[in-house]
């Protein structure tokens, strides 16, 4: 990480950023927090190369391109390719992991399905799980937090204490043992868009404390400032303060804890389909060719580090630029 | 305590309210917990042994009076005692949970501990040296490889170093993990791989909780007093800055101490997680129950100790 990530507000890394902005306040019109946030994320390269890559990876996962370029840089992600593997030991003929024009990342062992597709279409489970679990988390997080932090009391002893209890709790173990009791239809949801949903859930569910805590903390600190002790003078409801006041204060870190959660998640769900509770063969999941790639990794190694390149790509970038996020919206936040 | 009470009333609530939710019948359960195809005979005693057609409440009762008490089982054909802590009887392997996860729990306790103490000193040195030097091309280089460390999933790094290190160069013999006990270092590559993604992790801690302790009063109060830099970074600064990375360390050992269960699949080592993972597949409910009770127990007694160590580590938590 070569951005100061930890460098507070007066230190001399901040600095420059700080007089630009008000320099620049000056010489054009006024500048709102977003557009100088955007100004700083500007000149982070590293967090805009791993912007620039998720946003490529959210269009390639989209409905239709997916496929297409699938087709177009491999084939179908379920076509078997067994003229191309080694009968006796499972590994491509071809060195490399049968690495070709046809075949860019290879081929799967025993069964010889184009790697290069099969990443791809992993890449858009990963994705939808990670961002809806994020989703679920973000929503759930933002409401307890700001509960506890707003009202205090024994409301906020309530939901810290829960909060404590999800932390401390055995989640992988708790998630892949839910899995095993779940029948196969559930609420008309069957095979793996029912898998997707109960991922979506637990992973989704247990993490809100991370989100809670952190709009907790932070709610604490905004109830005590001046322009809510005014807006409570002016006689401003609860429900006023709290989505007037408070809340838009709130969106930025909401933003920078999302964006870093998102990776998080991700790396949950490729765990669980390691394991074997999480997507279903024959649908190619990161995790679940890992899974594979235990009994397989003398006779092909490429299908070791493939998906799990993948894995980690996707996650440094979605890191890379949470951290550039948090430094460009709150210089001062550690 | 309470924590404990928490955690295993919601497991067992859930572990028996969803399948009901979802419109599985109490026959299906006992068959669970008997196995893929037992009898009549030996589903009606389950059924009847354990109260399947019991309300939850109940259930929870008699299977928290086993652990407290112990617990009989007549399965018709004979009688099976299982002794205090009772945390279950698996008619599936015929073995009483609480004596499998004895079994299992040593190797466990290994590949816990033995990452866990890599892990803290790799990570908290880094994180300081980082922290002291900021901004230093050390400072850069720990905190690019801090961050990618934490992006690598141990079931990727494992197998990589299973392809690589000892498949392909054959740095480190093969080990056949499922007889470890005669030579605790045979766990060295399992050790390493989990301490890094942690002692990453724990540098990025440390360094930011290091950053800013360095800034406080206290520690302008320590060098004006003329201490020498050492004893203001290690005895004033350090000291402060452990602290919330106790608690993390807490939590984080706990879990481990429940069952590594990424770490064991990945190296194929028989400890608690693969229990509970094989507990899983096979649709074993008590031992999945047992191990999943066996890890929330292991969190709070690693809090419990952290709490304790609170005191001898920080100054100010004692005085208070």
């Amino acid at each position: 990480m070569t951005a100061p990530i930890e460098v507070s507000g007066s230190e001399a890394e901040a600095q420059p950023d700080a007089v630009l902005a008000g320099m620049e306040r000056k010489a054009i019109q006024g500048r709102s927090l977003g557009q100088i946030a955007w100004l700083r994320l500007k000149r982070d390269k590293v967090a805009l190369s791993g912007g620039a890559f998720v946003l490529l990876l959210i269009f390639l996962s989209l409905p239709g391109v997916t496929g297409l370029v699938a087709g177009w840089l491999g084939s179908p992600p379920n076509d078997f390719h067994q003229n191309l593997i080694d009968p006796t030991l499972g590994g491509p003929l071809e060195p490399l992991g049968g690495i070709s024009a046809e075949h860019i990342f290879g081929l799967e062992p025993i069964n010889g399905r184009d790697l290069f597709s099969r990443v791809l279409y992993g890449a858009r489970v990963s994705l939808l799980i990670g961002v809806l679990a994020t989703m679920v988390s973000v929503v759930i997080g933002t409401v307890m937090g700001i509960t506890a932090g707003y009202f205090g009391g024994w409301v906020d002893t309530l939901i810290a204490r829960t909060m404590d209890v999800f932390l401390a709790f055995p989640l992988v173990l708790f998630a892949i043992s839910l899995v095993g009791v779940i029948p196969r239809d559930l609420f008309g949801l069957t095979g793996n868009n029912l898998r997707i949903a109960i991922l979506v859930f637990i992973i989704g569910f247990f993490n809100w404390p991370y989100i809670g805590r952190i709009i907790r903390g932070q709610t604490m600190s905004l109830r005590e400032r001046e322009f809510v002790d005014a807006a409570r003078s002016m006689g401003a409801r609860n429900s006023t303060i709290l989505f007037k006041e408070i809340l838009p204060n709130l969106v930025a870190p909401v933003l920078v804890y999302a964006t870093l959660l998102i990776p998080t998640n991700i790396l949950f769900e490729a765990a669980l389909s390691f394991l074997g509770v999480g997507i279903n063969p024959p649908d190619p999941s990161w995790g679940g060719m890992l899974s594979q790639a235990t009994e397989l990794y003398s006779v092909a190694p490429h299908f070791v580090i493939v998906p799990g390149l993948a894995i980690f790509v996707t996650v440094l970038a979605f890191n890379l630029f949470g951290d550039g996020l948090r430094d460009a919206l709150d210089p001062r936040a550690r | 305590m309470g924590l404990l009470l928490i955690i295993s009333a919601v497991t067992y609530a859930i572990f028996f309210l969803v399948p009901r939710a979802a419109g599985v019948s109490s026959d299906d359960i006992a068959g669970r917990f008997a196995g893929k195809q037992p009898d009549a005979v030996t589903l009606a005693a389950i059924k009847d042994r354990f109260g399947f057609d019991d309300p939850v409440p109940v259930q929870y009762g008699k299977f928290i009076k086993g652990i407290v008490v112990g617990d009989t089982y007549d399965t018709g054909t004979d009688k099976i005692d299982c002794p205090a802590p009772c945390m279950g009887y698996s008619f599936r392997t015929n073995q009483s949970v609480t004596e499998q996860i004895v079994d299992r729990a040593p190797i466990t306790f290994m590949i816990a501990l033995g990452a866990a103490v890599l892990w803290v000193i790799a990570g908290v040195s880094i994180g300081v040296l980082s922290a002291l030097r900021r901004g230093t091309i050390i400072d850069r280089a720990a905190m690019a490889v801090a961050l990618a460390g934490v992006s690598l999933p141990v079931f990727f790094t494992g197998l990589l170093s299973l392809a690589f290190v000892v498949h392909k160069w054959q740095l480190l013999p093969s080990v056949n993990y499922s007889d470890i006990g005669d030579n605790p270092f045979n766990l060295i590559l399992p050790w390493i791989c989990l301490a890094f993604l942690y002692a990453a992790l724990y540098a990025r801690l440390t360094r930011a909780g290091m950053l800013e302790t360095m800034n406080e009063d206290f520690i302008r109060t320590a060098r004006a007093k003329g201490l020498p830099e050492r004893t203001v970074v290690f005895k004033h600064g350090l000291r402060a800055t452990l602290t919330p990375i106790m608690t993390v360390f807490g939590l984080d050992v706990g879990l481990l101490l429940g069952g590594a269960i990424i770490t064991e699949k990945t190296f194929s080592i028989p400890g608690l997680g693969q229990l509970a993972l094989d507990g899983v597949y096979q649709s074993d409910l008590p031992v999945v129950l047992g191990a999943t009770l066996t890890a929330a127990l292991f969190i709070v007694l690693a809090n419990l100790v952290v709490d304790i160590l609170y005191g001898v580590v920080d100054p100010r938590v004692r005085h208070s």
